[in-house]
């Protein structure tokens, strides 16, 4: 087994084990997007016109409850060490640790909005949109979640400054996804997918090496 | 392998403090170089000086392997075993999974339960971090140091919690790591018991 994968299998483990956050994160998720139909009124119309949007922001929000422990909690107690020290570059400890981030908390998000969408009375076209575009768009809120938990790694309460970091970062995402739910409702294509998977692309591919390198300034801080 | 370290000229500059100046000292294979100093003085800061974690103000540390000098730091880092001051210890997996992990990190080749078996955890295996006592992480802690197999070791503060029978573990694993050519690097205010050099770090100023 590689070094990867080791810190990858890790991550998921204490995610999903008691006070890892993904569960937390899911119940969250539910609870927002149930509580909004409530509050609007049974108007189908106005509900499946903002659906996208909603679970969108939904999605988001829940993935960052989780997001601030990422880093944090190794950094607190010496791991942070111990994997800048092991034969893993920091940048793929990084990407490991984001990518079990997204199993544990991106993928379940993905694969529960099917099931939520029909409190929102979203036809086929749509929720199928929904979930392609929440499969596509979450890796790139993990990943610059990611980067976000790395800076404030050191930081008491960091939790509180990452949302103010990360959620103007996610803007293009939840734009574009929400967007492509809106264009498979009402039919004029408008290319969201494409952009959400340009933007989902690079986030991916960068946020590693910003990640690391914010690690590295910690620990030497 | 055998190397050896060589630092020089080193200076550490914590928070606008100057910890030390101008520190050169060299550690041959197999040796054991005992870092003393009050509390502050920076023993600390020097070990995770030689590991590459923290930059010097000014100086290098250089590693001498057979293949040639190694001054990066990130290269340098490949060589450590570290112990800090904390355990790295998960309160939510058990022993046995936590140094499958560190194994598994470091690409060790070596079975987890031999070091299990050496510092005494054999029949907390199946116990999760969270109900370890303190000088039980510090054994964990020193099990994965074993498992992960490198030839510099930089431990800071190792016989903190551990109990007689403990202190003796650590004293006899360090003797038989620079036995085999190894080098030691131990911050410590109790004495190993062993025969070593000792280097001095003076107060803050």
């Amino acid at each position: 087994m590689t070094p990867f994968i080791a810190l990858l299998s890790r991550d998921i483990r204490l995610a999903v084990r008691a006070g890892g956050g993904a569960a937390l994160a899911l119940a969250f998720f539910a609870a927002v997007v149930t509580l909004v139909p409530l509050g609007i009124g049974p108007d189908l119309k106005l509900l499946t016109r903002i659906a996208g949007g909603v679970l969108w922001v939904a999605a988001v929000l829940a993935a960052l409850l989780s997001l601030d422990r990422l880093f944090q909690a190794d950094y607190e107690d010496g791991s942070l060490d111990v994997i800048a020290l092991s034969p893993l570059p920091l940048e793929a400890a990084a990407l490991a640790k984001m990518a079990a981030h997204w199993l544990a908390t991106g993928l379940p998000l993905t694969l529960l909005s099917s099931l939520l969408a029909v409190l929102y009375d979203l036809p086929w076209p749509g929720a199928s949109a929904l979930a392609a575009s929440l499969l596509i768009g979450t890796p790139a809120v993990s990943a610059i979640g990611g980067i976000g938990a790395a800076l404030t790694l050191s930081i008491r309460r960091g939790g509180l400054i990452l949302p103010l970091i990360v959620l103007p970062l996610l803007a293009p995402a939840v734009i574009f996804g929400s967007g492509a739910v809106l264009a498979a409702l009402y039919g004029n294509a408008n290319g969201s997918l494409y952009f959400l998977s340009a933007f989902s692309l690079l986030a991916v591919f960068l946020s590693p090496f910003a990640a690391a390198a914010s690690v590295r300034l910690n620990l030497a801080g | 392998m055998f190397i050896s370290l060589q630092a020089d000229q080193l200076t550490c500059i914590r928070s606008y403090r100057v910890l030390f100046r101008d520190l050169s000292f060299c550690v041959k294979p197999g040796a054991l170089l005992c870092i003393e100093g009050p509390n502050g003085a920076g023993k600390t800061s020097l070990l995770r000086l030689i590991a590459g974690l923290l930059h010097p103000a000014a100086g290098t540390v250089r590693l001498l392997t057979e293949s040639g000098a190694i001054g990066d730091a990130e290269e340098r880092g490949a060589f450590v075993g570290w112990i800090g001051h904390q355990d790295a210890v998960k309160p939510q997996l058990t022993v046995c999974e936590q140094l499958l992990f560190f194994a598994r990190l470091y690409r060790s080749v070596r079975p987890p339960g031999e070091a299990m078996e050496a510092f005494g955890l054999r029949s907390l295996a199946n116990v999760p971090g969270q109900f370890l006592s303190a000088g039980q992480k510090r054994r964990l802690g020193l099990a994965r140091l074993m498992l992960c197999d490198r030839p510099l070791w930089l431990l800071d503060e190792p016989l903190a919690a551990l109990d007689a029978a403990g202190k003796v573990l650590v004293a006899e694993a360090i003797l038989a790591h620079c036995r085999s050519g190894g080098l030691v690097l131990a911050a410590t205010h109790d004495p190993l018991g062993l025969d070593c050099e000792t280097l001095h770090l003076g107060a803050a100023t």
